[in-house]
């Protein structure tokens, strides 16, 4: 089945005309070793069906347990978006008939989420235009089972639509999954589609830094649903939201907004309703394609899992644990920048270059905050872009750009002779201090040593030696390009150029 | 609290059921039946009693996140009424249309 190109209108015009209302469901695979209900192991890219047991197969006469730790770990989270803890809550059945849970239902959670009303603070960067602050209310933060994986034969690309029948995966039914869900966020306008991306960014650091799941989009332990409807400009009255699934990267939020505004815009303008559907989003093109209507509302016939006891976290555990929670991005994003003494476009831009923490390890090993971001950002920026991998691949340690950066302070080294060093660290040639010591690279600056070579260079050019005697000191750089000659570039320059000043009675 | 026809007819599209027009009148006097028996519970003066979804009082009941050995595939595929590629083998999802 597929779906002719739908008629778009330019971004602009479309924000010209109507304003934007996104809300984001992001779906979190818990870092637990086992699953939710069952003791059953978590790894990723394991052999079909060799993760499962009686609870997690739905057998007959099994029974789930909670695993604790995935308890924890969603509280946190709660926490660390500024929710409200439940003091008493329920698991609840979502019964459907789709085989991807052999149950015939998922244990979730429904009208009594373990969160609720949180909020985060986000930092937008749109393109060509200075970054501003965005605060997105949550809605709630659940807990839920994962489902297993289809593969669907016969059809023509692998999808459900025309296949013949299916093969299901159960490994990763059961996984941990927790669901945040924002409130509709307004007001963003043509910033909508950065907002988006700067809020799954931010929500994806938050979790990292709690250690509560590796958050990698690629392998689907983040996975984004992106809701986006439209109103005419300045008339508050949204019209029917499309839900776009299948968002697997930070690039396809942005572009998946970008591209609904720009077809329901097209939609609206011929006249014509937005329905209320589930849409595809394709990572090739760019698009969105129909799925499943949700006109005919879904009947999930939710109820109490009789199961499953309530969770009741005791004032004291919800204590501890938010005494426990480590240091937030966004906190310690503000605490670098006051302790670097950095601009928000700074800030900015190591985020974007992905150095920040890169930065901040340089500077804890001992370089200062100023050295450390200039050769993140210039030098070994330029060798990652030209091998076009990041700047976290590089052979290259903070640490070890720490030391280089140390020894240029004390004058050990010069730039250059800081960048062959850099050179062979990266080529694989061993710590700073071992390539120093195994090519006798480091700074002159012992004065006799010095001495001899600038006597060398003057008895070597005597004309341009009188010129300087007769005033002409601008003439002392060929005596300097003759002295860094026979020191290899390893000569203190400023203090050869003194020298040959002084020994030319120019001083 | 009486069930109609179109609740009986909602309720077995759910659960996949076919049912006749004859059965549907059937099932709906029947469920009405069971429906006010139970509803019998609601005469019962239970102000201030919060209700419940489990007859034990208990919460909190955990386990530690600890990996127990798994089935293994040959185990869990044993019962299925087909697998292929070490998978459970099921009909077409989405019917045409
Ligand atoms: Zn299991």
């Amino acid at each position: 089945m597929s779906e002719t190109m739908a008629e778009l209108v330019g971004f602009d015009e479309a924000i010209a005309r109507y304003d934007p209302l996104i809300g984001l469901e992001t779906h979190v695979e818990l870092g637990t070793v086992s699953k939710m209900f069952c003791g059953c192991p978590t790894g990723f890219g394991a052999e079909p069906n060799t993760q499962v047991c009686p609870v997690c197969l739905g057998l007959p006469g099994s029974l789930p347990v909670v695993n604790a730790a995935a308890i924890e770990s969603t509280i946190r989270i709660g926490l660390a978006l500024n929710c409200s803890i439940a003091g008493w809550c329920r698991f609840a059945r979502k019964n459907y008939f789709y085989p991807d849970m052999p149950k015939d239902f998922q244990i979730s959670q429904y009208d009594e989420p373990l969160c609720t009303d949180g909020w985060l603070d986000v930092t937008v960067h749109p393109e060509g235009a200075p970054p501003s602050q965005l605060r997105v209310e949550i809605e709630r933060v659940h807990m839920e089972e994962d489902t297993g994986k289809s593969l669907h034969k016969g059809g023509a690309t692998g999808r459900i639509h025309g296949a013949d029948y299916s093969l299901v995966d159960y490994n990763r039914a059961g996984i941990p999954l927790v669901e945040i869900v924002t409130k509709p966020i307004a007001g963003t306008g043509s910033l909508a589609p950065a907002a988006a991306r700067a809020y799954v960014t931010e929500l994806r650091d938050l979790l990292r830094s709690l250690g509560v799941s590796d958050v990698r989009m690629e392998e689907g332990s983040l996975r984004c649903d992106v809701n986006t409807s439209l109103a005419p400009r300045g008339s508050g009255s949204w019209g029917t939201r499309t839900e776009t699934k299948n968002v697997n990267s930070l690039r396809s939020v942005e572009r998946a907004v970008r591209y609904e505004i720009e077809r329901q815009a097209a939609v609206l303008d011929a006249g014509r309703r937005i329905v209320l559907e589930t849409r595809h989003f394709h990572e090739d093109s760019g698009t969105t394609t129909a799925g499943r209507s949700k006109e005919e509302a879904q009947d999930y016939r939710y109820f109490p899992e009789p199961d499953l006891v309530p969770i009741a976290p005791s004032p004291d555990w919800v204590a501890e644990l938010r005494a426990a929670l480590p240091e937030l991005p966004a906190a310690r994003h503000a605490r670098l920048q006051s302790e670097w003494g950095l601009s928000d476009l700074d800030m900015a831009a190591l985020g974007n270059a992905g150095a920040l923490d890169l930065v901040a390890q340089t500077v804890s090993a001992g370089a200062a905050p100023a050295e450390a971001r200039k050769w993140w950002l210039g030098e070994l920026r330029q060798r990652a872009n030209t091998e076009g991998i990041e700047l976290t691949a590089l052979a290259v340690t903070p640490a070890q750009v720490a030391r280089v950066s140390e020894l240029v302070a004390s004058g050990g080294l010069n730039d250059k002779l800081a960048r062959q060093v850099l050179d062979a660290v990266l080529a694989g040639q061993g710590s700073p201090d071992e390539v120093i010591a195994a090519r006798g690279l480091a700074v002159v600056s012992d004065d006799s040593a010095l001495l001899a070579a600038v006597d060398e260079a003057i008895a070597a050019n005597p004309k341009v030696a009188e010129k300087i005697r007769g005033g002409k000191t601008a003439a002392a750089g060929v005596l300097l390009g003759a002295v860094m000659t026979t020191t290899r570039g390893q000569a203190d320059a400023a203090r050869v150029r003194e020298l040959i000043l002084e020994r030319l009675g120019q001083h | 609290m009486p069930i109609t026809r179109d609740e009986v007819a909602h309720l077995a599209r759910l659960s996949r059921l076919a049912l006749t027009d004859e059965e549907l009148d059937h099932f709906a006097a029947q469920l009405e039946v069971i429906i006010s028996a139970v509803a019998r519970v609601q005469e019962v003066t239970a102000e201030g009693i919060p209700p419940t979804s489990h007859a034990v009082p208990l919460t909190n009941v955990f386990r530690p996140d600890v990996v127990v050995p798994p089935l293994g595939a040959a185990a869990a595929l044993a019962a299925a009424p087909a697998v292929e590629e070490q998978r459970f083998r099921v009909p077409r999802i989405l019917t045409e249309g």
